[in-house]
C-alpha cells in the first residue's frame, strides 16, 4: 500500500489517484496468501478422507483389522523419516535466508532422500499388506485406509518432483526472488504434509491398533 | 462386439463403433446440426484469418476482462444446450400419458434430466457467475488484473475441458442416467456399468479444479489488491458477495473433488466406499456430496445478490440502504450455508433431533435473506427509480425469489418434507430460486455491465421482450409443478398413467416455450445491439450514472484498466469522486507493469481433457501419456521466468488521448 500520498490538494479537492513512481501492487505479492488458501483447500480433501475413514474405518467386512495389519515399529521409522525431512527442509530455508546457494541445494538433496525413504517404506508396507490379501477392495476399512494414506503418499511424490525441479532452477538462476518464493511455497507444502501425516499416524495407526 | 480383433481393447479401450448412437434419430439430427454449425464457424474463422487473432488475443489472454467475456460466452452457449434438454423433457411429459409412450424411452429420458441438471449448474450458472466476477471485481476494486493472471486463464480452460467431455458424451457413448448428483449405489459400477457415469465423474473433476483455482485467485485479488483507501467496509457490495462466494468455493469444491474421487475409485479400482457390501456406506456419499452441494447453491446466488445491490443503488440514484447489514447478511449466509446440508435428505432417517437441527438452521437462513430483500426495498423507497432493464430484472427477482423462499421454508419443515421430498414441488422450488435468483441476476448483470465491456448499450426493445417472455414463461412453466408436487407427483418420471394430470404438464410445456422465446429474444437483443452499436454507443464509460469504480474508466476499459490506481475515500467511490469535482488526469502517465499472455493454460487443459476422455474409455496408454504430458508442460512452464512486460508510457498516453478526443467529440 502506498502511504505518504496527500489526501487533499491545496484547493481542498481530495486526491483521487496514486501518482507515485511505484506501482501499488507487485506480481507475487499475493503468492503466499494464495498458496495458503490452496493448502487449506487441499486440507479439506484430506478432511473428506479422514471423515470417510472415521465412518468406514471399523467396517472390516470379516477381513483383517488395523490391529492385525499395522506394524507400528515400521510406521515409527517411517514417521521419523518424514519428520527429519521437515527439519532438513527447515535448514534449507535457513540457508536460503543467508543466501548460501550450495547449502540450500545440499539440504534439499537430504530432504529428498528422507522423502524417498519415507515413500519406499510406505510402498513396502502397502506391498506387504496386499500380498497378505489385505487389498483396497477387501473391505471399506481397507478402501479408506489405502486412499487416505495413499493420497498422502501421492502428495509426497509430487513434492519430490517439485523439489527436483526447484533444485535445477536454483542451480540455473540462483536464489533470485522468484526462486525464493517457490522455495517458500514448497516449504509450506512440505510441512503441511508433515502435519497431515501426524494426523494419519495418530488416527489411523495408533488408534487402529487399539482393540 | 466379437468381430473386433484382440488388440482392439489395448489401443481403443472399450470404445467400439456401436458406442456411436447413430440409431437414435434425435441424436443424429443434433449431431448433424452441431457438426454443420461447427464446420460453418470453423470455415468462417478460417476465411477471416482470425485463428491467429483468437489465439493471441483471446485463448492465451491473461486479461481478466477477456477471460470474463469468454466465461459469459461459454455460459450462454451451454444455456442453449441445457435448455434444449429442458424443452425435450417438457415435451415428453406433456404427451406421455396412458397408451402414448412419448418419444423419449426411459434410458434416454434419464440421460436428459441428468445432463440438464449437470449442465445448468456447472456449465451455465457457474460460468455466468464466474464470468461476471472475473470481469467486474478487479475493476470495482481499482486493480489492473487478478492476483494470478495465468491461473485465471488456466481455470477457464479447465472449465471448458469439462464442457468438452459433457458434449462429447452426447455423440460418443452416452451420459449418466443417475440424476445430477449421481447417488450410489445406482451410480456404482454394478448398476451403471456404462461410460455415462465416467463422463460425469471426469467432467466434474476437471471443471472442479478450474473452479477451485479461480476461487483462490479471486479471494487473493480481493484481499490483496484493493485500491488504497478501500478498506473492507468500503468495498462495493458486489465485491463483498464475490468474496463470500469464493470463500464458499474454496471451502466446498475440494469436498466435491474428494467425493467424486472416491466414487471414481469405487468404479475403477473396485474399492468399497459407497457399495452395498463389504462395509460400504452409500449414505456417506449423500452426506459428502451435499456438504459441497448446499454451499454450491449459495455460490450461485450470492454474487447475484451483489448484482441486485449494485443495480438497486445505481437505478434508484442513491446509496444502498443498510450497507453494513447487507455485508453482515452476506457473511451470515456464507457461514450458515455449511450447517444445512442434511435438509436435502431428511428422509435418510437420522432421527428427529438431527432433522430438527437442520430444519431450524435452514429456516434461520431466511432471516438474513429477508433482511436483504428489505434493504433493496428501502433503497427504492424515495429513490429516483429508472426502469431500465437491470432494474426490471431486480423487481422480477424480488417477487419471484420471495415466493421461492417461502416454499423453501415449507420444505425446511421435516414433517412437510417427508411428503414433498422428491416431488415436483421440490423441482418447482429450486427452479423458482435458481431461475428467479440466479438467471434473472445474470440477465440483470449482463444488461448492466454489457456497455462497460463493449462500449455500447444493449437494445431496449428486445431486452424487454426477453424480460417479459422469461418472467411470464417462468410462472407458466413452474407454478403447475407446485400443484403437481402437492398432488404427490414425483420427479424424474417419463410416463404417467393418470390422465387428469396431463393438463398441468401441458401448461408447463407452454411455459417452457415462452421461456424459449425469452432466450431467443435475448439472442436477437445481442445481434440487434451489435448492428445498431453506433446508435447505442456510450463514450463516457458511465452510461448509467454509476456509483462504483468500474464506471470511472473508459468502456471498454484499456488493458491496464486504470491509467493511475484510484484512491478511495468513501464507499460508492465513483459517485463520491463525481460529487467532489473529480478531474480525469491528463498527464504524468508512466509505463504500466502487466502480465504476459501464455498458451500454457490452454495446452495443459487440453491434455487434461484428453486424459479424461482416455480414462472414460479405458484407453490406458493414452491416459498415462496425457497425464505425463500435463506434468511435463507444467514443469516446462515453470522454467519460463519472463512473465511480465511494461506497457510503455507513450502507449498509455495514446490510449488516454484517444479517450479525451472521444469525450470531447461527444460533448459537442
Amino acid at each position: 500500500m502506498s502511504k505518504a500520498t496527500a489526501h487533499q490538494t491545496d484547493g481542498g479537492v481530495p486526491v483521487f489517484h496514486v501518482f507515485e513512481d511505484k506501482e501499488v501492487h507487485h506480481p507475487g505479492d499475493s503468492t503466499m496468501l494464495g498458496f495458503w488458501m490452496y493448502l487449506m483447500s487441499d486440507c479439506l480433501i484430506f478432511a473428506v478422507l479422514f471423515a470417510t475413514y472415521g465412518v468406514l474405518g471399523r467396517n472390516y467386512a470379516a477381513g483383517p483389522s488395523g490391529a492385525d495389519l499395522f506394524d507400528l515399529k515400521l510406521v515409527a521409522v517411517n514417521t521419523a523419516m518424514l519428520l527429519f525431512s521437515s527439519i532438513t527442509y527447515g535448514f534449507a530455508m535457513l540457508a536460503m535466508e543467508k543466501g548460501r546457494k550450495a547449502a540450500v541445494q545440499g539440504w534439499l538433496v537430504v530432504t529428498a532422500l528422507f522423502g524417498l525413504a519415507f515413500l519406499s517404506i510406505e510402498l513396502y508396507e502397502f506391498h506387504h499388506m496386499i500380498a497378505e490379501g489385505a487389498t483396497p477392495m477387501r473391505s471399506a476399512f481397507l478402501s479408506s485406509f489405502f486412499t487416505l494414506v495413499g493420497t498422502h503418499g501421492l502428495h509426497v511424490t509430487f513434492g519430490l518432483i517439485w523439489l527436483t525441479v526447484l533444485l535445477v532452477q536454483v542451480g540455473q538462476r540462483g536464489l533470485i526472488p522468484e526462486n525464493r518464493r517457490r522455495l517458500m511455497c514448497l516449504s509450506m507444502f512440505w510441512h503441511f504434509l508433515d502435519v497431515i501425516w501426524i494426523g494419519v499416524f495418530t488416527f489411523v495407526y495408533l488408534m487402529g491398533v487399539l482393540k | 462386439m466379437n468381430s473386433y480383433p484382440d488388440w482392439w481393447p489395448l489401443v481403443f479401450g472399450r470404445f467400439t463403433f456401436e458406442a456411436i448412437p447413430y440409431h437414435e434419430p434425435i441424436l443424429v439430427a443434433t449431431f448433424a446440426a452441431v457438426a454443420i454449425g461447427g464446420l460453418g464457424l470453423f470455415a468462417l474463422i478460417t476465411k477471416l484469418g482470425a485463428w491467429g487473432y483468437l489465439w493471441r488475443e483471446w485463448f492465451t489472454s491473461v486479461d481478466h476482462k477477456k477471460i470474463g467475456i469468454m466465461y459469459m460466452v461459454l455460459g450462454i452457449v451451454m444455456l442453449l444446450r441445457g435448455f434444449a434438454d429442458a424443452l425435450m423433457m417438457r415435451g415428453q411429459q406433456a404427451i406421455a400419458f396412458g397408451a402414448n409412450e412419448g418419444y423419449l424411452p426411459p434410458h434416454h429420458y434419464d440421460q436428459i434430466f441428468t445432463a440438464h441438471g449437470v449442465i445448468m449448474i456447472f456449465f451455465v450458472a457457474m460460468p455466468l457467475v464466474t464470468g461476471l466476477m472475473n470481469y467486474v471485481v478487479p475493476l470495482q476494486i481499482g486493480a489492473r488484473d487478478v492476483a494470478f493472471p495465468f491461473l485465471n486463464n488456466f481455470s477457464f480452460w479447465m472449465t471448458v475441458g469439462g464442457v468438452v467431455l459433457v458434449m462429447a458424451s452426447l455423440f460418443v457413448g452416452e451420459f449418466a442416467k443417475v440424476g445430477w448428483l449421481a447417488y450410489p449405489p445406482l451410480s456404482g459400477k454394478a448398476y451403471s456399468p456404462g461410460v455415462g457415469m465416467d463422463y460425469y465423474l471426469w467432467a466434474l473433476q476437471i471443471a472442479g479444479v478450474g473452479t477451485t483455482l479461480s476461487g483462490i485467485n479471486l479471494i487473493a485479488t480481493i484481499v490483496k489488491m484493493r485500491a488504497p483507501g478501500m478498506d473492507m467496509m468500503k468495498m462495493p457490495v458486489f465485491t463483498w458477495t464475490a468474496l463470500c462466494t469464493n470463500v464458499l468455493i474454496v471451502a466446498s469444491f475440494p469436498v466435491l473433488a474428494g467425493t467424486v474421487a472416491l466414487l471414481t475409485l469405487d468404479r475403477y479400482v473396485g474399492t468399497n466406499f459407497f457399495t452395498n457390501d463389504l462395509g460400504g456406506n452409500p449414505m456417506m456419499y449423500v452426506n459428502l456430496i451435499w456438504i459441497w452441494g448446499h454451499p454450491e447453491v449459495y455460490i450461485l446466488i450470492l454474487p447475484c445478490f451483489g448484482i441486485y445491490s449494485e443495480v438497486a443503488s445505481t437505478f434508484c440514484g442513491k446509496r444502498l440502504f443498510g450497507y453494513a447489514s447487507m455485508v453482515y447478511a452476506t457473511v451470515v449466509i456464507t457461514i450458515l450455508s455449511y450447517l444445512v446440508w442434511l435438509h436435502h435428505f431428511f428422509t435418510m432417517g437420522s432421527g428427529a433431533s438431527v432433522n430438527s437441527f437442520f430444519g431450524i438452521t435452514t429456516m434461520i437462513i431466511s432471516i438474513p435473506t429477508g433482511a436483504k430483500i428489505f434493504n433493496w426495498l428501502f433503497t427504492m423507497y424515495r429513490g429516483r427509480i429508472r426502469f431500465e432493464l437491470p432494474m426490471m430484472w431486480l423487481l422480477a427477482f424480488m417477487i419471484t425469489f420471495v415466493i421461492g423462499g417461502m416454499t423453501g421454508v415449507m420444505l425446511a419443515v421435516p414433517p412437510a418434507d417427508f411428503v414433498l421430498h422428491n416431488s415436483l414441488f421440490l423441482i418447482a422450488h429450486f427452479h423458482n430460486v435458481i431461475i428467479g435468483g440466479v438467471v434473472f441476476g445474470a440477465f440483470a448483470g449482463i444488461n448492466y455491465w454489457f456497455p462497460k465491456a463493449f462500449g455500447f448499450k444493449l437494445d431496449d426493445f428486445w431486452g424487454k421482450m426477453s424480460f417479459w417472455f422469461w418472467v411470464i414463461g417462468f410462472y407458466v412453466a413452474f407454478m403447475p409443478l407446485y400443484v403437481l408436487g402437492l398432488m404427490g407427483v414425483t420427479r424424474r418420471v417419463n410416463h404417467f398413467d393418470d390422465p387428469s394430470l396431463q393438463i398441468w404438464f401441458v401448461i408447463a410445456a407452454i411455459g417452457a416455450v415462452l421461456i424459449l422465446f425469452g432466450i431467443l429474444s435475448f439472442l436477437v437483443q445481442i445481434v440487434v445491439s451489435v448492428m445498431n452499436r453506433e446508435k447505442l454507443r456510450d463514450v463516457t464509460g458511465d452510461p448509467w450514472n454509476g456509483r462504483t469504480l468500474e464506471w470511472a474508466t473508459s468502456s471498454p476499459p484499456p488493458a491496464y484498466n486504470f491509467a493511475f490506481t484510484p484512491m478511495v475515500h468513501d464507499h460508492d467511490s465513483w459517485a463520491d469522486m463525481k460529487k467532489r469535482g473529480y478531474q480525469r488526469p491528463l498527464e504524468g502517465f508512466r509505463p504500466i507493469h502487466m502480465p504476459k499472455n501464455t498458451g500454457a493454460g490452454v495446452i495443459i487443459s487440453a491434455f487434461a481433457t484428453i486424459c479424461g476422455l482416455a480414462l472414460v474409455w479405458y484407453v490406458w496408454w493414452l491416459a498415462a501419456l496425457s497425464f505425463l504430458a500435463i506434468i511435463v508442460t507444467a514443469i516446462a512452464h515453470s522454467f519460463n521466468y519472463d512473465r511480465d512486460y511494461n506497457i510503455p508510457a507513450e502507449e498509455v498516453v495514446r490510449e488516454e488521448e484517444r479517450r479525451s478526443r472521444a469525450l470531447a467529440a461527444a460533448r459537442v
